[in-house]
């Protein structure tokens, strides 16, 4: 494994040894010395052309966990804001013998292009409306938590998925949809149909726009966040009305299955696709999430960098 | 990884076993019992050791023993210069600070594995002492590192093969030593 630019790069050999080295790093990660040293002497830059708090940091945490040297770079303060090209800025950190580059970027593709253009690993910590693939990732392994400390078999297959919510604006969807298709997880799309991406009728999974009804059966619900700064506006009427649509309101939280989980890969807009009762209750796996996006993205990078395939 | 071919049988079950009685009793003397100590196997094959020893040093003193696991695979020098390896878990029964580590590997060779196991405690805790208990020392060191507790020192040639199976993840214990294919 040289880039992840893709949920749909990973095998499914890969993708479980990825999730269980994260289970390791999660044991890491209650240590009172949170270090280990197998990227000791590697490089790693991260580079976030659009705001992130959590997949940053969790990114920056996790190489430094890892011993690897972390250096962050933003759109705002880099020559990037000089005029320079992504192209020329991505080649003149590269000869400086850098080891990976963690790239989000405001346009679909980009990341997958800068790989193209660099010596070094790159993965793509979310390019536009695209994909996220260690989000997808992290959400496996909180699903994979959730199906063990209820007693549940630990494989996906079999298990329903929803996803809930602006699927438009959204990489984590895609992520989700292409990893969940090679781990065996059964996933329905829920959304007005505003919110749909175009093209999603070939993505092999069901949609529909009825909550109540994929909510049923649902084992795991992820709902998504209205992306209301990707939106100029029309895609439905008031806050209000999507919420009574297609939130995840106290009412339909009392409808879950018990042994459900609720997820949500933040920032949450409370009130919107998803109520406050929802987002505290004792099956919303939230902050789990947060917690394993370190181990998870730790995990990435001892298999990108870990082994003699990196550089 | 067969043992097959020229293979010599050097232990049988009730050697492992006797040696494993006679470590027991010299962990226990050394410490002058039971108390503060943690047993650590090495992944993969240390792991059972380490809980027979457990078992014997109960049977001999009564009392429970703690006994875990170590991973040193994040922890090797030569992770670079092999795909990625997999990497196992490591579980610590109780907090090292003070307590006595005895560390339980298959064979001691080069010393490297032992060499990690000790850096990966550096950052796991601050044990008052470290000893080193192996079934086989083979010799070979490829650094300065000697074990406190040996079942049996095993002169070999480099290009011998030293293996350990046990019943615990072999099927049967059983010591061997065969020419090296792969050395």
């Amino acid at each position: 494994m040289r880039h992840l630019l893709s949920a749909a790069d990973l095998s499914e050999s890969e993708a479980r040894s990825i999730l269980d080295v994260a289970e390791e790093m999660h044991e890491v990660q209650r240590r009172p010395i949170k270090k280990l040293p197998a990227l000791r002497g590697r490089t790693i830059i991260n580079m976030f052309f659009e705001d992130s708090t959590r997949t940053r940091t969790s990114f920056e945490i996790a190489g430094k966990w890892m011993s690897a040297d972390t250096i962050n770079v933003s759109g705002k303060g880099s020559s990037v804001s000089k005029g320079e090209s992504l192209r020329d800025t991505l080649l003149t950190l590269d000869a400086m013998g850098v080891d990976a580059f963690v790239i989000r970027h405001a346009s679909s593709g980009a990341v997958a292009q800068a790989a193209g253009w660099v010596r070094a690993s790159v993965i793509n910590a979310g390019d536009g409306q695209h994909e996220h693939p260690t989000q997808a990732l992290l959400d496996a392994y909180t699903m994979r938590q959730h199906f063990r400390d209820n007693k549940l078999s630990d494989s996906f297959v079999g298990k329903r998925i929803a996803i809930v919510g602006d699927l438009l604006h959204s990489r984590v969807v895609r992520s989700n949809v292409l990893l969940q298709d090679t781990l065996g997880g059964q996933v329905t799309l829920v959304a007005p149909p505003t919110l749909l991406p175009s093209g999603v009728d070939a993505w092999g999974v069901r949609v529909t726009q009825d909550l109540d009804e994929a909510l049923e059966s649902a084992d795991i619900v992820m709902m998504l966040r209205v992306q209301r700064e990707r939106m100029a506006g029309g895609f439905f009427p008031t806050a209000r009305e999507y919420a009574a649509g297609y939130g995840l309101t106290a009412e339909r939280l009392a409808r879950l299955k018990p042994t459900a989980a609720i997820l949500h890969p933040g920032p949450m807009n409370r009130g919107v696709e998803i109520s406050s009762e929802a987002a505290d209750a004792a099956n919303s796996r939230v902050l789990d999430q947060v917690s394993a996006g370190v181990a998870v993205r730790m995990s990435v990078l001892y298999h990108l960098l870990g082994g003699e395939g990196g550089n | 990884m067969s043992a097959d071919g020229g293979a010599r049988v050097i232990w049988d079950s009730d050697d492992v076993n006797r040696a494993l009685k006679r470590i027991a009793h010299q962990v226990l003397e050394s410490n002058r019992g039971p108390d503060g100590l943690v047993l650590l196997g090495i992944r993969t094959r240390g792991v059972p050791l380490a809980q027979r020893l457990g078992e014997l040093i109960a049977d001999a003193e009564g009392g429970e023993v703690p006994v875990g696991e170590l991973d040193i695979t994040m922890y090797r020098d030569d992770l670079r210069s092999n795909p990625t390896r997999a990497v196992g878990p490591t579980r610590i029964p109780v907090p090292l600070d003070g307590k006595t580590v005895v560390l339980v590997d298959d064979v001691l060779f080069s010393g490297r594995t032992i060499a990690a196991a000790m850096d990966a405690l550096k950052d796991l805790g601050r044990p008052r002492a470290v000893r080193l208990a192996v079934l086989i020392d083979r010799g070979h060191r490829d650094l300065p590192i000697q074990a406190d507790h040996v079942g049996k020192d095993l002169p070999t040639s480099s290009a011998e093969h030293v293996r350990v199976a046990l019943a615990e993840i072999d099927g049967e214990d059983l010591v061997t030593l065969s020419q090296s294919k792969e050395a």
